[in-house]
Formats: structure tokens, sequence, C-alpha cells
């Protein structure tokens, strides 16, 4: 005796399918909507802002005229302020991952410190703001500089780094780690030579997405005072200096139309920047592809 | 049980000249609270294939791992009792793991070379130890392919990625990078289980060569590998040794009823 019918099953068939082919249409338009409105904003700027775009347009300070009004001072400040924060950030987030994840004991009090590191990738970029001002700027007197602004984006970054890092470290098999330790290596010999080299494509693609956050991030900048026309570019970390983000949030805020079109024009290349950044992070993703 | 073991150790020390590389001497193991090593008492003689049976949780893979204190990377391990590899006490505070490990090396059970060139895989141990010289890590590098009898097979793709070999090649150039830190004992936990019957065999039969020149110490779950390969066997059941003896003895009148039943198939 059987318990299934096929008849019945045979009737059910074409309503179940409809069912399925229901659902799949939903999901596509789901992915679709963003995909819509990232092609309504992209069209906007491009059709707005490509007719300031010239070498004019890279080469040139800030100016009261739109025609004459450059992104230059900006360009070569967010390119100042990403040095140090690559630096920072990278030593930083790679050094805590590694003490978490291969040194650590595993304890309440490092337990913790995980949670509370994964907790605070959630904090609003203003509150960092908020920080970098109160200990960057004023405490240690860094001001407005280079400097005051790449620690502030560091920290806002870390967590994201250090989450990156410490998954693509954890993914590294236990086996592999096992058999440095088996021919006496040491955890320093069997981090550098074993789990990094196998990381790096982990480490590396996470690291570059959170530089890319930090690239576009405005709010901690306008917390700690970052001047938005400059007519100079910084000579040194210690100097003071306007990123791209600042430059465009000025352009958009003034009364004539004209720079409306001229902000388009620099969203453009913070666009083209970080199209740039991500691609690097793919290239890397499938150069080093894992292959455990 | 006790008597039982002094007795056996002693039939042992009068059957040849050769040297103990291992006494294991009232040997316990916690895992937390998990008894998981009772009482092992122990001696492994140099230039011997010695083999450990047992079914599955008897602790055989456990004692295996005690040997270079591959253990203490589980952090809820507790011993006591001693393990004395060639006159001193590996447990002592001044042995540094490091030390024992060059010694001891091991070959896992699942293949693990590195996600390296094979060159680079054999050449790990020697770089980790200090040997930067090319002629010399090329010299070792052939070596221990060739002792390893994968030489002829991978001599003309050196540099490309261990991956690309096959499960049973690996495992050999998994063989051939323990043997590049020229060991004086070789661990094996469990070498062939991921391994095809023909990678198997080649295996078993390089374990043979091997022991003229290193003491080989080999977990397994293949009783008839033991009785092929081992000059000792020692049967492991519930954390303890429950008989330990020439390998002829052990498959053809074993002492312990338990014995006898375990390797005639009526359980594990």
């Amino acid at each position: 005796m059987k318990q299934i019918n096929q008849d019945h099953v045979l009737k059910k068939m074409s309503s179940r399918l409809a069912v399925n082919h229901l659902f799949r249409a939903l999901f596509f338009l789901a992915t679709l909507f963003g995909l819509v409105v990232l092609a309504v904003l992209l069209y906007r700027v491009f059709t707005q802002g490509i007719g300031y775009l010239d070498l004019q347009f890279l080469q040139s300070m800030g100016s009261r005229f739109p025609e004459k009004a450059g992104i230059y001072a900006a360009l070569i400040g967010s390119l100042w302020l990403m040095a140090v924060v690559v630096v920072v950030s990278f030593i930083l987030a790679v050094g805590t991952a590694i003490y978490l994840e291969e040194y650590a004991k595993q304890n309440k009090i490092n337990q913790f410190i995980k949670v509370n590191i994964s907790n605070l990738a959630g904090v609003p970029s203003v509150v960092f703001g908020l920080l970098g001002l109160t200990i960057f700027a004023r405490m240690f007197a860094l001001g407005q500089s280079v400097l005051a602004a790449g620690l502030t984006m560091s920290l806002l970054i870390l967590p994201v780094i250090i989450v990156a890092a410490q998954e693509a470290i954890r993914a590294v098999p236990r086996e592999l780690r096992d058999a440095s330790y088996a021919m006496g290596a040491t955890k320093w010999q069997t981090i550098t030579r074993v789990v990094l080299p196998a990381a790096v494509p982990g480490i590396l693609t996470g690291s570059i997405l959170a530089f890319s956050r930090a690239i576009g991030e405005t709010a901690p900048l306008v917390v700690l005072g970052v001047p938005t026309i400059l007519l100079f570019t910084p000579a040194s970390i210690m100097d003071t200096f306007t990123a791209l983000p600042m430059q465009i949030y000025d352009w958009t805020r003034r009364p004539q139309a004209a720079f409306h079109d001229v902000a388009s024009a620099g969203i453009i290349i913070l666009l083209l920047l970080l199209l740039f950044m991500n691609s690097v992070a793919v290239f890397i993703r499938n150069k080093f592809q894992n292959r455990f | 049980m006790q008597t039982l073991m002094t007795k056996v150790n002693e039939n042992m020390d009068t059957t040849g000249s050769k040297q103990p590389v291992y006494q294991t001497k009232q040997l316990n193991l916690w895992y937390g609270t998990n008894h998981a090593l009772k009482n092992i008492d122990l001696d492994v003689m140099e230039n011997e294939v010695t083999a450990i049976i047992g079914p599955s949780g008897c602790g055989k893979s456990t004692y295996i791992k005690t040997l270079n204190r591959m253990i203490e990377l589980i952090p809820s391990v507790k011993t006591s009792g001693d393990i004395v590899y060639r006159d001193r006490n590996i447990f002592d505070k001044n042995y540094r793991v490091e030390e024992l490990r060059t010694k001891v090396g091991m070959v896992f059970q699942k293949p693990n070379p590195f996600p390296k060139s094979i060159y680079d895989n054999i050449a790990y141990g020697p770089r980790t130890h200090g040997i930067k010289n090319k002629k010399v890590l090329d010299e070792i590098v052939e070596k221990s392919l060739r002792g390893a009898a994968i030489w002829d097979e991978v001599k003309d793709r050196l540099n490309s990625n261990a991956y690309g070999l096959s499960g049973g090649q690996q495992q050999r150039i998994c063989i051939a990078r323990c043997l590049a830190i020229e060991p004086d004992v070789i661990l094996m936990d469990e070498p062939t289980s991921a391994l095809d019957p023909i990678s198997t065999l080649k295996v078993e039969e390089l374990v043979q060569e091997l022991k003229t020149d290193y003491s080989i110490i080999i977990v397994t779950h293949n009783m008839q590998q033991a009785a092929r390969i081992s000059d000792r066997t020692a049967f492991f059941l519930n954390g303890e040794v429950v008989e330990f003896d020439k390998t002829d003895k052990i498959f053809s009148t074993p002492s312990d009823k338990r014995t006898e039943d375990y390797i005639s198939g009526r359980f594990g």
C-alpha cells in the first residue's frame, strides 16, 4: 500500500511550479530596484557633471566662479588622508586580529573584546568624529591636520578591518597550522609563513572595502572642522587639508545652480576613485583565490 | 593489568640490543574531566615500526599526539606521568616543544600540504630552522622526496602547487616534508585512512623502507595494515593499553581475551 498518491502529486505539480516562478519574479524585482535607483543616480550625475570634467577641473583649486573651480586641493587632500588611514588602520587592525585569533587565550575577557569589536563596527561615524575632535584635535592639539583626520578615520574603519581579518585568519585550516607546529616552527613563524600568506586575500579585500568607505566619509570631517575651501595642498601630515566629500558637500550648498553641476563633476571623480579601489579588491581576491 | 604489562616489557628487553626511543611511564591524560588515557606504560624501540590499534575513541590518536606534545594545542588538556624520549622527560619545563618537534616528525590523517609549491613545502622545515643556502635546500628537497619515493613523479614540477597532486601523492609529499627536518622518530596518525588502496600500498611500502633509518609509530584503524607493516603492536581500549607485544604474537596468540575479540572482528 503506497502512502503517496501519484495522481494527487501530479495535480498539485503545476501550482507548486507557479509559486516557484512567482517568487523568482519577486526576487528579481527586488534586485532590480537597487540597480534602477543606482542607474538613475549615475545618469543624473554624469549628465550634470560631465561638462565640467576636464583637465582644468583636475588641476585647479577652489574658486568663487563655477567655471574656474577645481578639485585639485580636495583630491590631493584625500590622497594624503588615505596615506595616513591605510598605514595606521592596516597595521593596528591586522595586529589586533592576529592577537585575538592566534595568541589570546579563550577566556571571558577576550570573548568580551571580540563581541565589542563587532559592536564598534556599528557605531555611527559622527560619534567617531566627536571622539576624534576630543582626543586628537583638542587633547593632542593636532587641530584640523591630516594626522588628526587620518587617525579619526582609522578608528572609524578599524573594527571593520579587524573583523574581516579575523574571519580571514580563522578560515585558514587548522591542519596547516598543525603541520607547521609539528615541524618545530614557533607560533610567530607559523603566523608569518603559513597563516598570513593564506589569509592575505581576505584581509586585503576587507581592508580595501573599508578604505573606500573612509574616502567617502564626510561626517567625521565635518565634526573635526576640516575646511572646505583651501588654496593650497598639505606639505606634511601636520598641515590642514580638505577632502573630496567636504568639497562636494560645500559645492552642493552654494546658491548658484552651476555649482551643483560642479559638485556632480566632483562626485564623478570620487566614484572613479572608489571604483578603482574596489576593482583592486576584486583583482586581489581573484588573483590569490584560496585553494583549500 | 599492571603486572601483565611489566611482564611484557621484561620480555621485550631481552629480545634484542635495540634501545628504546620512547619510554612512557604511568601516563594519564584528561580532556577537562574526561579521562582519556589511563596509566599508559609503553616502550617504543628504535628502528622498528610500532603500530597502535584499537576501536574509535580508545585514545590511540590522543596518545600519539602526546608524544610530540601536539595535544597541548587543545586548551583543556591535562597530563600526569612521564614520557621519556632519549633519556629526557618531554614534560620537563626546560624541554622546549620546538626542540622536541625537530626530532619527532609527524604525518597527519588527512594530507595537509601547504598551499605552496612542492619545493617550498619540503623546504619549509629546514627554512624554519634557519637554513637559507639554496644549494643545501636543493639537496635536502631532493633527498627528502627520494626518501618518500615520490621524486620521480614530481622532479619536473617542483615549482607547481602541491594542491595539484593526488591525495596519495600529497600524503607522500607530507612524509617527505617530515623527512626534511631529519627527524629521529616519525609519528603517523592514520596516514592512509584518506587514501585509495594503491596509494595505501605505496605508503605501507615506504614505511617498511623508512624503518632502517627512523623509528616509526603508526596509529591505524586497519588491523591488516598493522599486521603487514609493524614489528610490535599495542592494542588500546578505553584509554588503556590492553596488550603490547610483538606483532606476530598479538595476531596469532594474543594473551588477552579482549585483544582476541578485537582482532577477530567481534567488536570495534
